[in-house]
C-alpha cells in the first residue's frame, strides 16, 4: 500500500509553477535573430507592396472620389476615368471561366478519387498538377489559334437561339444569314473565359481532391453497407463531407482568374464601353488594361492605375480568404493545406 | 464462417447440453471457402452496352450532321454525338438494372468524360504548341543564334532565341538566389521559432498569394524604375519575380516544415544540440525532398510569368548577359512578343519559344516529382546505405572509446 505523506501545513501557499528559463547559447541567438529578421524582410517587403500601391493610388482616388468605381472610361489626362468597364469585363471572364471550370473540375476530382483505377490515380495526380504549372503563355496561343476558331460556331449558335437572352445578343450579327462575318464572335468575353476555365480548372481540382481523399473511409462503407450505389455514396458522403473545400476550391480558382493577364490580353481586344454580351467582340480587364497603358509616361495616369491595380487586389484578397475560411471551418479543412 | 455452418437440427441439439460446455459447431461436409467473387472489373457485358452504345449513337450523329438536319460543325458534331450516347448507354443499361444502378453508371460515364475532357485538352494545348512549333524547333540555329540581325519575314533557317533562353536561365537564377535563402528562412522562422510576429508574417504571406502578377511588375515598375531611376533590366525583373514566387515557396516550405516529427527536433534537444544545429542538421534534412519540390514549383511558376517581366525587362532581340543594364528577354515574353507580330515565320518561331518553355517547364515538373516524390523522413536507397555506413562507424568509435576506457575524450583534453 501506499503511504500518503502528511500535509505538513494546511495553510501553505499552494506551490508555484516553476519559472523555466532557456538560456539560448549566442549560436541560438544569432539563429533566432536571423530567423526573425528574414521573416520581418518579408514582412516588409509584401507590407511595403501593398501600401505602395495604395499610397500611390490615392492620388488618383482622391481626384475622382467615389466615381472612379462607376465611370467607364480611361482618360487620366482628361480626369475621366473609372474602372465599372473593366471591373466588369473582368468579372465577366472569370465568371465565365468559373462556370466553364466548375463542373470539369468537380468531376474530374471526384473521378480521380472515386472511379478511377487504383494504378491510374497518381499519374493523373500530376497530370492536374502539370496542367496548374503550364505557363499561361502556352494556354493563350492555344486559345488564339486553335480555341478560338472552334468557339465560333457554338457563339453563333447561341446566339441564333438564344439570342433573345441579354447576355447572349450580339450586336451587328445577322442569325439569317448565314454569310454573317464571324468576326463579330472572335476576341469575345467567352473564348478569354473559356482559356482562363484552362487555368483555373486545375486549381480548383487540386483542392476538391485533397478534400475528397480524406473523406473518413467508415462513412464511405457505412453507405455501401446500407446498399447504395458508388454514386448514392459520392452524393450522400464525399459531396457533403467536401463541400466546404468544393466552395473554397472553387473560389480559390476564381482569385486566379481574376488576375490573369497574359493570356486574356492576347485573346480580346480591348474596348471601353459596357459591354455585357459575352459572345460579342470586345472585352476588357483591370490587369489588361494596366499591362496595355503603364508605359504611359504620366505620373498621374500610372497613378490611376495604380488604383485599379489596387481594387483588383482588394477583389482578390477577399476571394482568397474567404475561400480559404471555408476550406478551414469545413469539416475537412483541418488538414488540409487550402 | 463459423455460424454459417449451423443447421438448424445442431441448434436445437446444442440447446440440451448443459450451459458449462462450450461446442464448437461442427463443419459439414468439405470446409473449403467458397470461391471469392469478383466484385470489381469489367464484365463482357459493361463493354458490349458501352460499344454498341458509342456506336449507335455516333451512326445516329452522323444520319443528323447533313442527312436529316442542317447541322454542321465539328464542335457540335461531338456534343451531339455525345448526349445521344448517354441516353443510348442509359437506355441499354436499363434494360438490365433498376434505377438506381443506371444513374450510378450514366454518372460514372459523366465523371469520366470529364476527366478525358481535362485530360484531353491538356494534350491539345501540348501538341498543339509543339505542332505549329515543329518548323522552327527543327532549324538547329533556332537553339544558337539570337534575332538581332533577322528581319521579320526573313526565313526560319536565321535567327533563333539564345537571348531568351539566357535571358531566362540569368533572371531564375538571380530569382533563386534571392528567394531560396529568404524563404527557407521564413518557414524556418514560421516553424521553429514562436514570437508575436509569426501569425502576422503567415497571414501576410497567405495574403500576397493573392496578388496578381501583373502588380508585381506595376510595383517593381514603379518603384525600381521610375522612383530608383535604374533601367529596366533584367535585375528588376528577376526582383519582380521574386516577389511572384517567394510567397509559394514559403507556404510550401512551411507545410513541409510542418511535417517533420515532433519528437526528432526532441531527440535532437534531449542529445544536448543547440536549436540552430537541430534546424541544420535534423529538420532541414529531414524536409530536403519536400523543400526541394517547394523550391521547384516555384520556379516553375515564376518562369512561366510574362506580365512582370513585361512591365520591367523591356524588349530586346539580342543577347545580352548583363542583368543590372539594358533590356533583357525571357521565354514567354518572346513568345508573347513574337506572336503578336502578324508575321507567319515569326508566330511559327513564336510557338516553338513557347514549346521550349513548355518543356523546360515540364522538365522542372519532372524533377519535382522524382526528388519530391516520397514523404518526409524516407530515404532513398542510397541515403539509407550512407546512414547505415555512418552508424556503424559511430559504433565502432564508442567501441574504441569504450574499450580504451576513455569515455569523455573531450573532457581530457
Amino acid at each position: 500500500m501506499t503511504s500518503i505523506p502528511d500535509v505538513a501545513d494546511a495553510n501553505a501557499p499552494p506551490p508555484q509553477p516553476r519559472q523555466l528559463q532557456a538560456h539560448p547559447g549566442r549560436g541560438d541567438r544569432y539563429f533566432r535573430r536571423g530567423a526573425s529578421l528574414s521573416g520581418l524582410t518579408v514582412l516588409s517587403v509584401m507590407g511595403a507592396v501593398g501600401l505602395f500601391l495604395g499610397i500611390q493610388a490615392w492620388q488618383a482616388l482622391r481626384a475622382t472620389g467615389f466615381s472612379f468605381l462607376t465611370t467607364a472610361e480611361w482618360q487620366p489626362d482628361r480626369n475621366k476615368f473609372g474602372i465599372a468597364e473593366v471591373m466588369l469585363g473582368t468579372v465577366l471572364i472569370a465568371l465565365v471561366a468559373g462556370i466553364v471550370a466548375f463542373p470539369i473540375a468537380m468531376s474530374a476530382a471526384l473521378f480521380i478519387t472515386e472511379v478511377a483505377p487504383k494504378w491510374l490515380r497518381s499519374s493523373l495526380v500530376a497530370l492536374v498538377d502539370l496542367m496548374a504549372a503550364v505557363p499561361s503563355v502556352v494556354y493563350g496561343l492555344w486559345g488564339l489559334f486553335l480555341l478560338q476558331g472552334q468557339v465560333v460556331g457554338v457563339s453563333r449558335w447561341i446566339n441564333t437561339w438564344f439570342g433573345w437572352i441579354p447576355f447572349f445578343a450580339v450586336d451587328g450579327a445577322d442569325p439569317n444569314s448565314p454569310l454573317s462575318a464571324a468576326t463579330v464572335y472572335t476576341a469575345s468575353t467567352l473564348v478569354a473565359g473559356i482559356v482562363v476555365a484552362m487555368m483555373v480548372m486545375p486549381i480548383q481540382c487540386v483542392v476538391m481532391r485533397e478534400v475528397f481523399s480524406q473523406v473518413p473511409v467508415g462513412e464511405r462503407e457505412g453507405a455501401f453497407a446500407l446498399g447504395s450505389t458508388r454514386w448514392g455514396m459520392i452524393r450522400v458522403v464525399s459531396i457533403p463531407f467536401g463541400r466546404g473545400g468544393i466552395i473554397g476550391g472553387t473560389m480559390l480558382g476564381l482569385g486566379r482568374a481574376l488576375g490573369e493577364t497574359i493570356a486574356v490580353l492576347l485573346i480580346i481586344s480591348p474596348v471601353f464601353q459596357i459591354n455585357f454580351h459575352v459572345l460579342q467582340q470586345g472585352s476588357n480587364s483591370v490587369s489588361s488594361l494596366i499591362a496595355l497603358r503603364y508605359s504611359e509616361a504620366s505620373d498621374f495616369s500610372l497613378s490611376a492605375l495604380m488604383a485599379a491595380g489596387l481594387v483588383l487586389f482588394a477583389a482578390t484578397l477577399v476571394v482568397n480568404f474567404t475561400a480559404s475560411w471555408f476550406v478551414a471551418r469545413s469539416r475537412s479543412g483541418a488538414s488540409s493545406e487550402a | 464462417m463459423i455460424t454459417t455452418t449451423h443447421s438448424s437440427s445442431n441448434l436445437s441439439a446444442e440447446h440440451d447440453i448443459s450451459d458449462t460446455t462450450t461446442v464448437l459447431p461442427k463443419r459439414s461436409g468439405s470446409a473449403s471457402a467458397p470461391p471469392r467473387r469478383a466484385i470489381g472489373g469489367i464484365s463482357r457485358q459493361d463493354v458490349m452496352v458501352l460499344v454498341g452504345a458509342g456506336v449507335s449513337s455516333l451512326c445516329t450523329t452522323m444520319l443528323l450532321f447533313g442527312r436529316l438536319t442542317p447541322l454542321s460543325g465539328r464542335l457540335g458534331f461531338v456534343i451531339v454525338w455525345f448526349g445521344l450516347f448517354l441516353g443510348v448507354y442509359a437506355a441499354l443499361i436499363s434494360l438490365t438494372e433498376d434505377r438506381p444502378a443506371v444513374i450510378d453508371r450514366v454518372m460514372a460515364a459523366l465523371l469520366t468524360s470529364a476527366a478525358v475532357l481535362a485530360g484531353g485538352a491538356l494534350a491539345s494545348v501540348i501538341i498543339f504548341v509543339l505542332w505549329r512549333g515543329r518548323t522552327a524547333l527543327m532549324h538547329s540555329n533556332f537553339f544558337t543564334q539570337d534575332l538581332s540581325v533577322t528581319g521579320p519575314s526573313e526565313p526560319l533557317s536565321v535567327g533563333g532565341i539564345t537571348h531568351a533562353i539566357v535571358g531566362t536561365l540569368i533572371m531564375t537564377a538571380i530569382s533563386l538566389v534571392i528567394t531560396v535563402p529568404l524563404g527557407v528562412a521564413t518557414a524556418v522562422f514560421l516553424n521553429e521559432t514562436r514570437s508575436r510576429a509569426t501569425g502576422l508574417v503567415r497571414t501576410v504571406v497567405t495574403a500576397m498569394t493573392a496578388l496578381p502578377s501583373i502588380l508585381a511588375g506595376l510595383f517593381i515598375f514603379a518603384t525600381w524604375v521610375l522612383i530608383l531611376g535604374f533601367p529596366r533590366s533584367g535585375l528588376a525583373a528577376s526582383i519582380a519575380m521574386s516577389i511572384m514566387m517567394l510567397p509559394i515557396i514559403i507556404r510550401s516550405a512551411d507545410v513541409v516544415l510542418r511535417l517533420v516529427p515532433g519528437n526528432l527536433r526532441e531527440a535532437s534537444a534531449a542529445l544536448g544540440a543547440p536549436q540552430w544545429r537541430t534546424v541544420w542538421q535534423i529538420v532541414l534534412p529531414t524536409a530536403r525532398s519536400g523543400l526541394t519540390t517547394a523550391v521547384i514549383l516555384g520556379v516553375a511558376r515564376g518562369v512561366g510569368e510574362t506580365a512582370p517581366v513585361l512591365l520591367t525587362a523591356g524588349f530586346t532581340n539580342t543577347m545580352n548577359m548583363n542583368p543590372t543594364k539594358s533590356p533583357m528577354v525571357s521565354l514567354p515574353l518572346a513568345a508573347f512578343k513574337l506572336v503578336s507580330a502578324a508575321e507567319p515565320n515569326l508566330i511559327a518561331r513564336g510557338f516553338a519559344t513557347a514549346a521550349v518553355l513548355m518543356l523546360l517547364v515540364l522538365i522542372l515538373f519532372t524533377a519535382a516529382r522524382v526528388l519530391g516524390g516520397r514523404p518526409v523522413g524516407r530515404l532513398t536507397k542510397r541515403q539509407a546505405r550512407a546512414a547505415t555506413a555512418q552508424s556503424l562507424r559511430d559504433r565502432v568509435r564508442i567501441d574504441q572509446m569504450s574499450s580504451s576506457g576513455n569515455r569523455f575524450p573531450q573532457e581530457q583534453s
